[in-house]
């Protein structure tokens, strides 16, 4: 088991290298350009501000020279005079992103103003958490309750109904139907906010209160298309269990079918119950991007699109980052699980 | 996997009434690509984002059907080609005098009314447009004289209703309605009962007189708009674009990226796990280690990464979609292979001395077929709907007007906070029936290939 655990771990932290590398020689090339503008527009209005020395050039040819001699200077001291492909920048880059020091965004700010990524994410991921974690543990509460129910009496009406709901649910875009909800329950209906931020300061003491009742549509929407396919996938695991003799044979000692159903085959379709969980929860965070940019949820999500919109890279390359650490840390205790409650994975011998 | 033939999964897939359905709507698809690509213009097409090609039509206006359901009509847009012509010569005098007949039964006035001709002439002739309304009133509406010129020339120009000279023309005939006028818009008079400021239905004729002096002038091509709050059968976005031809082109182009991504990824996916498996040992262990890696990418993110930094353009996104698409599909068919290798007719295969690709040609693959042909069916609605939302958070290719592009645009004019359901709606079901014909069939498919999942 320790030898498992070992290499599980050891796998994905080289996973999350590799997708740091990835990433940063995705938008290292930009990356530069961008740093090299900013430090000669930070040279120009070092200059601007400082009338001094503005006035000491006695033509544009010097205060040119001049401006070109800082940038130089400032560009090797920062060591961005070798190319951003240099095994030492890039890993320099990894060395201090992996220490979680993303440096400063470009334009994006906390809501408390802090330029800085890490203090930025830090504010942005609590939200992503609170909404995608309460509706995924919303929709499997749901989806077992339902599943089993329909397992225990195959080809009835709920089964049927649950079954076909699961179909059809799960071709429907989630962001769509986000649109439609703002729709009917935003504009038509006017029950609850289009726009998921609240509006108020998030340091007064109502800000959780409105917060929560913020989140009130993105959650309905999301548990009522992920439900379904959730039920689906319990029904199934369940199906195969209730055909296996212990079940009969508790039947024919006399059990109830509601204690069958809820304890026993319950019971035995837990590991991969809870194992899909475990992923699903990491894979929530992922397709928050689209959901949380429907509802204007100030979280991840959207953070994430605002900085893909203004090519804000720091950004870009710390959510990227923490996204991965999330969704690996779910598959690794996916598989942990995995691995406790099936022997046979823990041995080594393949399935 | 139980050594199924193709010809019994033929016939419980006829059997299976999800497998029908899935098929019906997928066969009703092709039609609509292939009649679409057949019968709309292409122009339509790539003029899609070009705002100059659509200004004949309306803005944001809501399918005309919705009329049916209505007592009160809403006024549909109406664009008239082609004028009933008739030409008179009186010596000296040229007369040409071109009639549109608008059929106006509805309970609304229009948006306005545009007119636009190219006239060729010399001199400088004289130019009137008038409107004979259903009561017999007739209204004068323009009357000026075109630009002079010595030489024949051809004049293009457009006459608004909001032009200053038809409210000028028009208050001067105040006298005839018995209400103010001054505050209304032109389009608000002339449609308007007499007795109280309310549209009057019937038969409207715009007039449209040229006096030519010596010279022969003449109308080369004109026609009137009345601009209507309904049009076409989908309606229309806020660039005037018929939606209708935006749903129907993203008809094949969702078929296109949907099949092409899922074929692709399923074909690369079963070779690398077979292989894999097949092979078994170190090259097994080592190409596992990197499927893990793939897959333990976050899709999304990276996809967005790349759509940013490398390319939208349409067939670059597949191939990115191909790129975290085949990993699953490896990850079961190297757990298929490792079963089949160990079947006696293998070993048999492998001691005779065969190839090892032909072992895994004429023996693993076919076995793995209809597997293969589930996972495609599974795999479509994924492609699809993610580059629905690629294109929505506005990453896609803006050149096609696929159906995730429509949505994009109308999150973007604030289509639900302004009631537009006809330009929200409409494509999200398509994207739905789309991938719901795939999940029926690939749903009969996998319930035909492995038995046990149901009952």
């Amino acid at each position: 088991m320790k030898k498992y655990v070992a290499t599980r771990a050891a796998t994905m932290f080289g996973v999350l290298l590799i997708t740091l590398l990835i990433t940063i020689l995705i938008v290292g090339s930009n990356m530069d350009t961008i740093l090299k503008q900013g430090i000669v527009f930070q040279v120009r209005s070092e200059i601007i501000e400082n009338p001094a020395i503005a006035e000491s050039f006695s033509s544009v040819k010097e205060f040119e020279a001049f401006i070109d001699k800082q940038t130089d200077e400032r560009i090797k001291n920062l060591g961005l005079d070798e190319p951003w492909y240099s095994p030492q920048r890039i890993g320099f880059t990894m060395y201090k992103i992996i220490l979680l020091d993303f440096g400063q965004a470009t334009f994006l700010t906390s809501d408390l103003g802090s330029s800085n990524v890490r203090d930025i994410i830090f504010e942005k991921l609590p939200r992503t958490i609170l909404l995608f974690t309460s509706a995924t543990i919303i929709i499997s509460i749901i989806g077992i309750f339902v599943g089993a129910l329909s397992a225990s009496k195959i080809g009835s009406v709920v089964d049927r109904i649950t079954s076909s709901f699961a179909i059809i649910s799960s071709s429907f875009p989630v962001w769509w139907i986000g649109m439609l909800m703002i729709f009917l329950f935003a504009f038509t209906y006017q029950i609850f906010p289009a726009r998921a931020t609240p509006d108020i300061p998030s340091s007064s003491p109502e800000y959780l209160g409105v917060l929560l009742y913020h989140m009130t549509l993105p959650l309905i929407t999301i548990v009522m298309i992920g439900f379904g396919s959730w039920a689906y996938l319990v029904r199934n695991f369940m199906v195969g269990i209730m055909q296996e003799d212990f079940i009969i044979a508790k039947k024919t000692m006399g059990i109830k079918q509601n204690r069958i159903t809820y304890i026993h085959a319950l019971k035995n379709a837990a590991p991969p119950i809870i194992t899909i969980l475990a992923l699903s929860l990491s894979g929530s965070l992922g397709g928050a991007i689209i959901t949380e940019a429907v509802f204007d949820w100030p979280g991840m999500g959207r953070l994430y699109f605002e900085a893909i919109t203004v090519m804000d890279l720091p950004v870009i390359i710390g959510s990227t980052y923490i996204l991965t650490v999330f969704f690996l840390v779910s598959i690794f205790i996916a598989d942990l699980l995995y691995g406790y409650f099936d022997p046979r994975i823990r041995t080594g011998a393949n399935p | 996997m139980s050594g199924i033939t193709p010809n019994e999964i033929k016939k419980e897939f006829l059997k299976s009434k999800m497998g029908i359905a899935g098929i019906t709507i997928l066969i009703i698809l092709i039609s609509i690509s292939i009649i679409t690509t057949i019968t709309v213009p292409v122009e339509t097409f790539q003029e899609w984002n070009n705002p100059g090609s659509w200004i004949t039509y309306p803005k944001t206006a809501i399918p005309i059907w919705v009329n049916l359901f209505l007592i009160e009509k809403i006024p549909e847009h109406q664009i008239i080609t082609e004028p009933k012509i008739e030409t008179t010569s009186n010596d000296e005098i040229n007369l040409s005098s071109y009639q549109f007949n608008v059929n106006f039964n509805y309970d609304d006035f229009p948006n306005d009314f545009i007119y636009s001709y190219s006239s060729e002439y010399a001199n400088s002739p004289l130019f009137q447009m008038s409107v004979i309304r259903p009561d017999g009133i007739k209204l004068e509406l323009v009357s000026t004289s075109l630009p002079h010129s010595n030489l024949k020339t051809i004049h293009e120009d457009r006459i608004f209703s909001t032009d200053a000279m038809i409210k000028k023309e028009l208050t001067l005939q105040s006298e005839i309605f018995e209400f103010k006028i001054n505050e209304l818009s032109s389009e608000g008079i002339i449609f308007s009962k007499t007795e109280v400021n309310q549209p009057l239905k019937g038969n409207y004729i715009f007039l449209i007189d040229l006096y030519g002096i010596n010279d022969e002038s003449q109308i080369v091509e004109s026609n009137l708009i009345i601009g209507g709050k309904a049009f076409g059968i989908m309606g229309t976005d806020e660039l005037r674009r018929d939606l209708a031809i935006g749903l129907l082109w993203g008809t094949p182009l969702a078929l296109f990226i949907g099949l092409v991504v899922s074929i692709a990824s399923v074909v690369m996916g079963l070779t690398y796990g077979v292989y894999a498996g097949f092979k078994g040992k170190k090259t097994d262990e080592t190409m596992m280690r990197f499927n893990d890696v793939i897959y333990a990418l976050p899709a999304l993110p990276f996809l967005i990464i790349l759509s940013v930094t490398i390319s939208n353009s349409i067939f670059v996104m597949v191939g990115f979609l191909m790129i975290f698409g085949w990993v699953g599909i490896a990850k079961v068919s190297r757990s298929m292979s490792l079963q089949i290798k160990t079947r006696g007719y293998v070993e048999a295969a492998t001691m005779m001395g065969q190839k090892d690709s032909k072992i895994i040609l004429k023996h693993i693959l076919p076995q793995l077929l209809p597997y293969a042909f589930a996972s495609v069916a599974i795999s479509v609605p994924a492609a699809i709907t993610t580059e629905a939302g690629l294109s929505f958070l506005g990453l896609g290719d803006p050149s096609f007007p696929t159906w995730g592009q429509i949505l994009h645009d109308a999150n973007v004019f604030g289509a639900a906070a302004r009631g537009l359901w006809w330009w929200i709606v409409p494509p999200g079901i398509m994207i739905a029936i789309t991938g719901l014909a795939f999940v029926f069939i690939g749903n009969a498919l996998d319930s035909i290939i492995n038995p046990k999942l149901k009952r």
